[in-house]
């Protein structure tokens, strides 16, 4: 009897699909360059405002953190760490392009045109921090993990039959890319071949559940696979890499080439929020060393002094700067008016049912004694 | 005016609205070439182009939030949910997404979606199809609900949901879709979402109720006439937000009151009517306002629809009751 012949080869069929996500990197953690070809094309103004925005976003995080525990801020997830995914990958956006941020992506629409002391109010929980001023085009950080990736489809296809020239660009966590609406936000993006641009943030950890735990998968950018839409695997603690990859990602989109899902690999230093989670209890400090020897703004803090456009002088300007604007900011955030049930109340419906009309009546009434 | 089933009369409102308003688009799970499973949208894709009138992939939840993103770029989606038991798959994008979009943007960002569903029993439909849950709907803040009985007021409440800028789920029962015609207009009109209608007029008992039990309410108060009560019947036609003035009006005129719906006792609308009328027209009551509903089991297996959903018996069953009290 001839033995049977195996007709699937799985191991196989495994490592060709893992095989073609590489890890794009173009900064090495000392700052060199290791990849030229992929070099940006960006000035060294544009160096210089990458950096600026990069330690700008750093303050932020530290001030937040110490705000929070002041109790002068509200909700609050550490950024701290992921400067490279989130600000180099918007900094290859256009103002037209329009941002669906998850909870943690605040900074993102700060730099799109979020005044600060909205975000700050959005952290404390007031309606006005929610209020995109005209022609800031983004949604409020999104709460429901997942929801943003059904939205990008769907304000990407609305830009597709607009004929506009521009993208629809989401965030998500590794923990997210499980959710049922992380894969139909994909899916239906890549059916219509709408111009969006899916950004998964893997920063090791979805509170305390560790990225092994979400998927067998080996990458989380070989879920593009799933869909047929090309997927990319990006150091995301590299701003050069980041940046090169959204860029090429957009123009894709723009020019009708559909989506594109990007897997950047970063990691936060911080608790998942500000809400009692503490990592110690599920990280260790070697690990946490680790990738402190990856920091984004170390490694493009090195390239640009060795370029000879950056010095300790320009980064205590920003640093003083960003402190001096995060105090305004919270001062104007201090002296907005408080909100009423008439507010909350007039902002449901564009003509408010009887229920409601009969509700505003009853809480004016309260509101003016 | 011509004679139209509610379906013809549904797809003439959508005609209506795509040829008004370039911003209109419909789509959903075959609702484009192959013009709807009940031919809702037939012949719409053809007259319009895919870019207007289009197919999805088969993801309820994806639809929703496609809805929401065509919405931020100005068009006006009227999306369809092929079955109402299908909701469950997209809970988040309607009841947690569009329904708080005005609200969430402090009134900078709005959602005019129009989400247009099949539902209802008595056409013995498999498992999940003809479950009644408009009650999940009426319970979010940020929706309204629709609800129509007859053809003419399935087109004129549909224009109205469309031209409305905040979500409304526009729910269509299977078994009135053919179950007879009516004289519809051809131009265009409107109906008022959040208006009741008295569909008979009577002075000794009110039944307030909606979607087919309207005219299962309607044959009882027919039946009741020939006993010598004189019934008067209210179509919500608008389940969220309730018309509690045409309801109080008419109690205070009947001072006796039931609530008929075909859903279970502990969904639906009904104990919110209830609660609607003993708050504001108690001393007007002589009885207490009883409910006709649907046993509190699951939707029933297809075989056992007609012992199950209520009917006009049961409906006059109640009315006595309340009328002998």
């Amino acid at each position: 009897m001839a033995s049977k012949k195996a007709q699937f080869d799985a191991e196989k069929t495994l490592e060709k699909i893992e095989s073609q996500f590489e890890m794009v990197q173009v900064l090495n953690e000392k700052g060199e360059v290791v990849n030229n070809d992929l070099m940006p094309e960006l000035s060294d103004e544009q160096l210089v405002e990458l950096m600026r925005r990069m330690v700008y976003t750093r303050i932020l995080d530290q001030r937040s953190i110490s705000l929070n525990r002041q109790g002068r801020l509200g909700f609050y997830a550490p950024t701290a760490g992921q400067e490279a995914s989130q600000i180099a990958s918007h900094f290859a956006l256009e103002k037209d392009d329009y941002v669906l941020p998850g909870y943690r992506d605040v900074p993102q629409i700060i730099w799109h045109g979020l005044p600060l002391y909205k975000a700050f109010l959005f952290s404390r929980g007031h309606f006005v921090g929610n209020q995109m001023p005209e022609g800031v085009n983004a949604t409020s950080p999104q709460i429901i993990i997942g929801a943003q990736y059904v939205q990008a489809a769907g304000v990407a296809l609305g830009m597709k039959k607009r004929n506009k020239k521009s993208v629809a660009v989401t965030y998500t966590g590794d923990g997210g890319t499980s959710q049922g609406d992380f894969y139909e936000g994909i899916n239906f993006a890549g059916a219509y071949g709408a111009p969006a641009i899916f950004i998964v943030q893997n920063n090791q950890y979805a509170i305390s559940t560790p990225r092994e735990v979400q998927t067998a998968a080996k990458t989380l950018a070989q879920k593009a696979v799933a869909v047929g839409i090309p997927g990319v695997l990006v150091d995301g603690m590299d701003p050069l890499a980041v940046y090169s990859v959204v860029k090429e990602a957009r123009e894709r989109a723009v020019t009708g080439g559909g989506p594109t899902l990007i897997e950047a690999v970063c990691y936060r230093y911080g608790p998942h929020t500000m809400a009692g989670d503490d990592p110690t209890r599920y990280r260790t400090s070697d690990t946490d060393s680790e990738w402190e020897k990856k920091d984004p703004l170390v490694r493009f803090r090195n390239y640009l002094v060795e370029k000879g456009v950056w010095d300790e002088e320009q980064e205590n300007k920003v640093i003083d700067q960003a402190k001096e604007e995060i105090k305004e900011a919270i001062k104007k955030a201090d002296e907005t008016p408080k909100q009423k049930v008439t507010d909350l109340i007039s902002n449901m419906f564009e003509e408010l049912p009887r229920n409601l009309e009969e509700q505003y009546e009853i809480y004016k009434e309260k509101e003016s004694k | 005016m011509a004679q139209m089933t509610m379906i013809q009369a549904i797809t003439d409102a959508l005609r209506t609205e795509l040829r008004n308003d370039e911003n209109v688009l419909v789509f959903g799970e075959d609702i484009g070439v192959n013009g709807g499973v009940f031919r809702a949208t037939e012949g719409l894709q053809k007259e319009f182009g895919e870019d207007r009138v289009f197919d999805t992939p088969l993801a309820e939840s994806g639809i929703g939030g496609l809805s929401i993103g065509l919405a931020t770029q100005g068009f006006r989606p009227v999306p369809e949910i092929q079955f109402f038991g299908f909701i469950y798959e997209v809970m988040d994008s309607v009841n947690g997404q569009m329904a708080r979009w005005r609200y969430r943007s402090g009134n900078t960002k709005h959602a005019p979606i129009t989400i247009r569903s099949p539902f209802g029993g008595g056409v013995h439909t498999p498992e999940l199809h003809g479950d009644s849950l408009e009650g999940l709907m009426a319970q979010q803040p940020g929706l309204k609900v629709v609800i129509p009985s007859t053809p003419y007021e399935a087109k004129g409440l549909l224009i109205s949901a469309i031209r409305d800028n905040d979500p409304v789920i526009f729910l269509e029962h299977m078994k009135l879709y053919r179950s007879f015609r009516q004289e519809v207009p051809e131009e265009e009109y409107t109906i008022p979402l959040g208006e009741a209608d008295i569909k008979r007029e009577g002075t000794d008992l009110t039944i307030v109720t909606y979607g087919a039990m309207v005219h299962e309410s309607l044959k009882a108060a027919e039946e009741l006439e020939k006993e010598g009560h004189s019934v008067e019947v209210i179509d919500l036609r608008t389940i969220s937000p309730i018309d509690v003035d045409t309801i109080i009006a008419s109690v205070e005129k009947t001072n006796r009151a039931i609530v008929v719906q075909e859903a279970q006792k502990q969904a639906g609308v009904a104990a919110n009517v209830v609660s609607e009328i003993t708050e504001r027209a108690i001393l007007s009551l002589e009885a207490p306002v009883l409910r006709v509903t649907a046993p509190d089991t699951v939707f029933p297996f297809s075989q056992a629809e007609a012992v199950w959903l209520p009917n006009y018996k049961d409906i006059k069953e109640t009315a006595k009751k309340v009328l002998d009290f």
